[in-house]
């Protein structure tokens, strides 16, 4: 067995362990973390079959950025894990069929008779110097050039819909606007002496 | 254009490169640190440390128990007990200042008519249990005892401005 | 001597693993030192901008002071506190500490001197460097205490935005250099104007948000309201105590140190010399080796943190999320537009 074999079934291993974990732990925020490990491992399994730079931004995008945000609002949020459990019983036959159906879809997709070591030999190891982001970039601003910018619009879309429906200003709260408060001088701005009747 | 010259300000970081260069030029700047074990502050002929009770020059304690400076005491960190002795004079039997409560003052040294109780010069001290805390009249007098001199000295300074 | 280097040549043929870990060790060994030797600088430095002389007691002018809080800190109670997490709770340091490690990987300390010369170190730091939040929410959430769980908020919120206008400044130089590659990225920078030929000219706003925002990731002051020290407890690391303590304390400064090395490869040339190029005194410090420039730039960013530190007073913290989207972003994407035409045009003399 070789290193790198030995490297792929501890991590493949520890992936697999760690997608497990994520649907059976009761804990929420476990949950999360198995999935952030799940992450880390397939970037791992990634970095093995040379594609550093999808591993780096799975790493970057999924564990640094999105699981950030996923860990914020699952510790945020009190789950009642009773309530959700409830009618466990009664979905069950319906999920059940949902997940084989899939399973079965994924089979016939990603199975041995499409993705075999037959059909896809393992590619040729490439030079050093090969870099895989410029391989990657070079690709993405030619051949799908249009796919890409319109995905990149679409995000912007997505952006721009989210601060929208975000951002209403509220009538009754308060806040502060610090570039006015950057701009008060002394004198008239910060004070107002007011002129008034003595009381007795 | 007060906005414009505003962003200009804070975009250059102008304010805050003025920030930088004054703490920059106290970096250089001559430390006056006191080394403290080795060095020592001047201290004042009003300072008011660990407290003592003075003698006059025959021996005889000053102390009448008027139990003024008990009775001015902020902090009720004192306790006098006092009977006439064999001769008629009112001496205090018993004289504890609980330094957990004394709050240094100086309010006790200010009542006394007689300059018994007086505060020295004395902040170097410390103890090993709480016991220890509570002065007795003799240790005050061991106190006074040791530091006359200096304790003379200072109320005789201090004397035209009481 | 030579049996030495015979015997590492061996070690490399055969048994390459050991090789690697006598280098990281070599590397892990005096960083370790220096994030020590960083905490009594930064008492020192802040000492004497207070006109005070900092601490000075334990060994010649206090030398062995970070020693003795390193000792103090070993011996100390490890407490856990009750209805924590246990795993979690002494797991989170190390996700603090190991990041900050893991990306000395790619940093060349001279030319070629570089444990894993990749091809996407820049992506590698980045990746690296966004890891390091999970230290602190762990910490909050396991700690099982209100307090470390709002200052973990707190501080990942503020970690996570400062994150993508770094992201962003990093890019720009990625335009100026063309290339991930942190010894590309230098090499970028060589010329034969010294210093003036260093990235932090064209690039200055990005050199500057670069930086402010790596005090802003690292949590120090003056963006520190996740840790607070004059106003709420102590933010996500309320609840530890001992070596615990130590090594979310040890992961900060290696951060710091971290992120003062990177900025001295992007923006301030790395190991080339300042005055190369100039008459006179360009050849007669030619000899100086590289690594001691590089260090000496580390040190020169470095200062900086506790210079900042010194100076300024704590950001509210709506300020701080201000600061970073509406102002820092904004203004580097307009300057990665700026660089990219410059780079396009091939503008002298950084990118003829």
């Amino acid at each position: 067995m070789t290193f790198e074999l030995f490297v792929f079934y501890l991590f493949s291993f520890i992936l697999v362990a760690a997608a497990l974990m994520v649907i059976t732990r009761r804990n929420p925020v476990h949950s999360a973390l198995f999935l952030v490990l799940a992450f880390f491992t397939s970037a791992g399994i990634w970095l093995l079959a040379e594609a550093e730079f999808l591993a780096i931004v799975l790493v970057l995008v999924y564990v640094g950025a999105v699981m950030v945000l996923f860990l914020f609002v699952v510790m945020m949020l009190d789950i009642d894990v009773a309530t959700l459990r409830a009618g466990f019983i009664n979905y069950l036959p319906v999920a059940l069929m949902v997940a084989v159906v899939m399973a079965l879809e994924i089979f016939v997709i990603v199975g041995p008779g499409n993705f075999g070591l037959d059909v896809y030999p393992s590619p040729p190891p490439l030079p050093t110097d090969y870099s895989n982001t410029e391989a990657l970039g070079s690709v993405l601003y030619t051949v799908y050039m249009y796919p890409f910018e319109i995905a990149a619009v679409i995000l912007l879309v997505a952006i721009i819909a989210a601060i929208g429906l975000a951002n209403r200003t509220r009538s009754d709260s308060k806040y502060q606007d610090p570039s006015l408060q950057v701009k008060v001088r002394k004198g008239p701005d910060r004070i107002q002496v007011v002129k008034m009747e003595a009381e007795d | 254009m007060k906005a414009l010259r505003d962003y200009v300000k804070s975009l250059f970081l102008l304010e805050l490169m003025k920030g930088l260069g004054l703490t920059g030029r106290y970096l250089f700047k001559k430390k006056f640190t006191v080394q403290y074990p080795e060095e020592k502050a001047p201290i004042s002929s009003r300072f008011r440390g660990v407290h003592a009770l003075r003698r006059y020059p025959n021996g005889e304690e000053r102390c009448i128990a008027c139990k003024l400076c008990e009775a001015t005491c902020p902090a009720l960190a004192i306790t006098i007990e006092a009977e006439p002795r064999d001769d008629g004079s009112r001496r205090t039997t018993r004289y504890d200042i609980d330094l957990f409560k004394c709050i240094f003052c100086g309010y006790c040294q200010e009542a006394c008519p007689v300059d018994a109780i007086v505060e020295t010069r004395i902040y170097e001290y410390s103890f090993e249990n709480r016991q220890e805390a509570v002065l007795t009249k003799e240790k005050l007098l061991a106190i006074g005892d040791k530091c006359e001199a200096q304790l003379a000295a200072d109320i005789s300074a201090q004397a035209d401005y009481r | 001597m030579d049996s030495l280097i015979s015997l590492w040549e061996w070690l490399g043929e055969n048994l390459i693993i050991i090789q690697i870990l006598i280098k990281i060790v070599l590397i892990v060994a005096p960083l370790m030192l220096c994030v020590a030797y960083f905490t009594y600088a930064e008492r020192k430095i802040i000492g004497y901008m207070q006109v005070r002389i900092g601490p000075n007691r334990v060994g010649p002018k206090g030398w062995l002071q970070p020693i003795a809080d390193a000792v103090k800190l070993m011996f100390k109670e490890i407490v856990i506190p009750s209805g924590a997490n246990k795993t979690l709770f002494l797991i989170a340091p190390m996700l603090t500490l190991g990041p900050a490690l893991a990306a000395w990987a790619v940093i060349p300390f001279s030319d070629g001197l570089v444990l894993a010369d990749i091809n996407a170190a820049l992506l590698y730091v980045i990746a690296l460097t966004s890891v390091g939040v999970y230290g602190v929410l762990i910490a909050g959430w396991a700690s099982n205490s209100k307090y470390a769980f709002l200052g973990a908020m707190r501080s990942a919120a503020q970690i996570v935005s400062y994150e993508i206008a770094m992201g962003f400044a990093l890019v720009g130089v990625l335009v100026a250099a063309g290339s991930l590659n942190l010894g590309d990225i230098v090499r970028a920078q060589q010329g034969q104007a010294g210093f003036l030929d260093w990235f932090w000219l064209p690039l200055m706003p990005l050199f500057l948000i670069y930086f402010i925002s790596g005090v802003a990731e690292t949590n120090r002051a003056p963006f520190d309201v996740a840790e607070g020290e004059s106003e709420i407890v102590a933010g996500f690391h309320v609840e530890y105590s001992g070596m615990p303590f130590a090594v979310f304390f040890l992961g900060e400064y290696a951060n710091m140190i971290l992120i003062s090395a990177l900025t001295a490869l992007f923006f301030l040339g790395g190991w080339l010399s300042p005055f190369h190029g100039f008459p006179v005194i360009g050849p007669a410090l030619e000899w100086v080796p590289g690594m001691v420039w590089f260090f000496l730039k580390v040190m020169f960013v470095g200062f900086f943190y506790l210079w900042l530190r010194a100076t300024f007073p704590r950001y509210r913290y709506d300020q701080i999320m201000r600061l970073g989207w509406k102002v820092f972003i904004p203004i580097t994407i307009v300057w990665i537009a700026v660089v990219g035409l410059a780079v396009v045009l091939e503008m002298p003399w950084w990118f003829d």
